[in-house]
């Protein structure tokens, strides 16, 4: 199916929103309701898009927007859903939430919703930190980065925990639909979109969202950043459709990921050796997710 | 048609009564059975509704404010620490002013685990803006859940309600209930129609975005205002409820042997219905002795209180509560309901933790209160 016929391509994300320069969600979200269209619901918890989104009584949002607490919204979605049902509406709730929403103080509610099989199409903008209070680490933040709250002083510390594998606890729950998707793969982005809003239960899209004020990387590079997590290995993507394992994109060489940790300040206090943890690990998933593909069709 | 049901299975048939379009809940000790009843419902065909079995109170109360957002007429239940896990989803399901109606089954908040009554639970509450009524009875519990939704969806209020009726001395014990006909209730409660619909495809909004200061303080003055309406609505629809049902169980009050008294009895839930049985025991001794029960504790009818009180001799409050460091919360808004000047306030704390309150126990308050001039005293052990 061709998104573009498809696709009303309306600006449903107006401009003038509140975002940082370079930040990488909005692009997400642009792109992701321009597959879903108007009859779409959005619910957003605590996080970078509850202060994107505007000011009251102003909004860049051109479709109903639910704001909710952050541990919440897997939970109101899930309210939204099941009275849509209930007035025989056909429409999309999507969840647009961040990554200490998702990953964090939201996984109770979230693995609530995908338990049950509501219809909601769950999306996760991870710039890996609390970026809207300001840069704290979080699950889902990477080994070796500096954050407000795992600073790098005299006596040198960093996150010393590996990310979260939300995307394998997702599975675990067995959701209609499960991707990963990044802005630099926009019509990657749109066709896991599509298939999500197809789907018959619960999906789940973790968008990798690279953060120029968190990250410490100058906001023209974003693209950039985005495009070398994939080809590093770094951010595979990834389905994961009616049981099925699928990795939809594999670079033919991975880059080193050092070209993507040398872009962004918060890493460049890492040593030589330790780059080369990083790129042990990235080696490892890639050997283990190599395997898990299904390779029947 | 009369059924000798408890008070959960009352707050359950209400449900259905109402005719909710979405039910989220999560079972607790002793709030279950009203979400098993209406489970019971649905598999028997009896009731039509969808049913989110959440994973926590917390998800239970928002799911209900997604729902109603979307204009459905939302029910949940819960008791405890379920309540006090709500507690920020509360605030929310006000501040987006949405007629969600809860029961809560008032149990005593742990530690040590307990299940028994205390209305510490609703109490701690207080605050969150929803309306608070508490009922005496099982036929009262029915009936205000009905009121509930009337008072909640009118658009001059539309906030949310909770109906709590004790742990146990309710929620388990059964009592005959006069259960209306579905027509009658249908008359009285028509369909939920929102006045203002947030999702809305051809009008798109976004409901609760960053606001400034002045903005906020403005929304929150609507709800203040809000507050006094339901005040005088609810006057309104339990003399219409008493019009459509023949029944009345008071308004924001409900005052028995009041006018000839001198000293007056003041409590809520099923300690002010014990007390009714003092308050005839202590007549038969010649007591000029009455009782005021508090139904509604918010919008609490402050003006009410003053009017049928400020001549009296001596007032006793009887809390199921405790706002520690202070005393009773119905005993420090009774006495600030008549300031200045007005009679003598004698509070007692009595019934914490589910202890037993019985007719006896109020006549020993009753002669303690007459040794003192004030004050709040723990009764019991």
């Amino acid at each position: 199916m061709d998104h573009r016929e498809e696709s009303p391509m309306e600006d449903l994300l107006l401009p003038g929103h509140a975002a940082c320069a370079g930040c990488s969600a909005p692009t997400a979200v642009k792109l992701t309701l321009e597959v879903l269209g108007r009859r779409t619901v959005v619910v957003v918890p605590a996080c970078c898009m509850a202060v994107i989104q505007g000011l009251y009584p102003k909004t860049c949002f051109s479709v109903p927007l639910v704001n909710i607490a952050f541990e919440a919204a897997a939970a109101c979605a899930s309210g939204i859903e099941a009275a849509l049902k209930r007035k025989g509406e056909r429409a999309n709730v999507l969840v647009v939430a961040g990554d200490g929403g998702t990953f964090d103080i939201g996984i109770q509610s979230l693995s609530g919703m995908i338990e049950r099989g509501h219809k909601v199409i769950y999306m996760c903008y991870d710039n890996e930190a609390y970026m809207n209070t300001g840069i704290q680490r979080s699950g889902a933040t990477p080994w070796g980065a500096w954050t407000t709250t795992t600073p790098v002083g005299k006596r040198r510390e960093f996150k010393k925990e590996p990310k979260k594998d939300l995307a394998g606890i997702i599975a675990a729950h067995n959701p209609s639909y499960l991707a990963t998707a990044t802005i630099a793969f926009p019509l990657d982005l749109k066709r896991k979109v599509e298939k999500a809003r197809d789907s018959e239960g619960p999906a789940f899209i973790h968008v990798l969202a690279p953060c120029p004020t968190g990250w410490r990387y100058p906001p023209e590079k974003t693209f950039e950043i985005s495009k070398l997590a994939v080809e590093t290995g770094i951010f595979p993507l990834y389905e994961f459709e009616n049981g099925k394992f699928r990795i939809t994109y594999k670079p033919k060489e991975r880059k080193p990921v050092e070209e993507y940790l040398k872009l962004q300040g918060r890493f460049r206090h890492l040593t030589k050796e330790e780059i080369e943890k990083i790129q042990k690990m990235v080696d490892e998933t890639w050997e283990r997710i190599e395997k898990m593909e299904d390779k029947s069709d | 048609m009369y059924k000798v049901i408890t008070g959960n299975a009352a707050a359950a048939y209400a449900a259905k009564l109402c005719r909710v379009d979405v039910v989220a809940a999560y079972p607790i000790t002793p709030q279950t059975t009203i979400v098993e009843y209406i489970a019971e419902f649905l598999a028997n065909g009896e009731m039509d509704c969808e049913y989110i079995r959440v994973e926590s109170e917390h998800s239970a109360m928002t799911a209900c404010i997604g729902a109603s957002l979307a204009g459905a007429r939302t029910f949940t239940a819960t008791s405890s620490h379920g309540l006090a896990l709500m507690h920020e989803m509360l605030h929310w399901a006000t501040y987006s002013r949405l007629p969600i109606v809860m029961a809560v089954a008032n149990r005593t908040l742990g530690p040590p685990w307990n299940i028994w009554a205390d209305l510490q639970d609703a109490i701690s509450q207080r605050d969150t803006g929803w309306i608070q009524f508490y009922a005496k009875n099982n036929q009262e519990v029915l009936d205000t859940i009905i009121q509930a939704y009337r008072l909640s969806e009118n658009e001059r209020v539309m906030l949310p309600s909770m109906v709590s009726l004790e742990a146990f001395v309710l929620s388990h014990t059964s009592e005959p209930v006069d259960i209306p006909d579905q027509e009658k209730v249908d008359e009285f409660l028509p369909q939920y129609n929102p006045p203002f619909m947030v999702i809305d495809f051809e009008n798109p909004k976004t409901i609760g975005n960053i606001a400034l200061p002045e903005e906020t303080a403005k929304h929150r003055k609507y709800i203040m205002k809000a507050m006094e309406n339901a005040s005088s609505m609810i006057k309104e629809i339990s003399k219409e409820f008493q019009e459509k049902f023949g029944r009345y169980h008071g308004d924001l009050l409900e005052e028995y042997e009041l006018e000839d008294s001198e000293t007056v009895i003041v409590s809520m839930g099923t300690i002010a219905s014990t007390a009714e049985d003092a308050v005839n025991l202590l007549r038969e001794k010649g007591e000029k002795v009455g009782l005021l029960r508090i139904r509604v504790f918010r919008p609490f009818p402050e003006r009410d209180i003053k009017k049928k009180l400020e001549d009296k001799e001596k007032i006793i409050v009887i809390d199921r509560n405790c706002s520690w460091g202070i005393g009773g919360a119905l005993y420090t808004e009774v006495r600030h309901s008549l300031y200045p000047g007005g009679p003598e306030v004698v509070g007692f704390l009595a019934g914490i933790g589910g202890v037993d309150v019985t007719p006896s126990d109020i006549m020993k308050m009753y002669e303690k209160a007459k040794k003192e001039k004030g004050g709040s005293f723990w009764y019991g052990p």
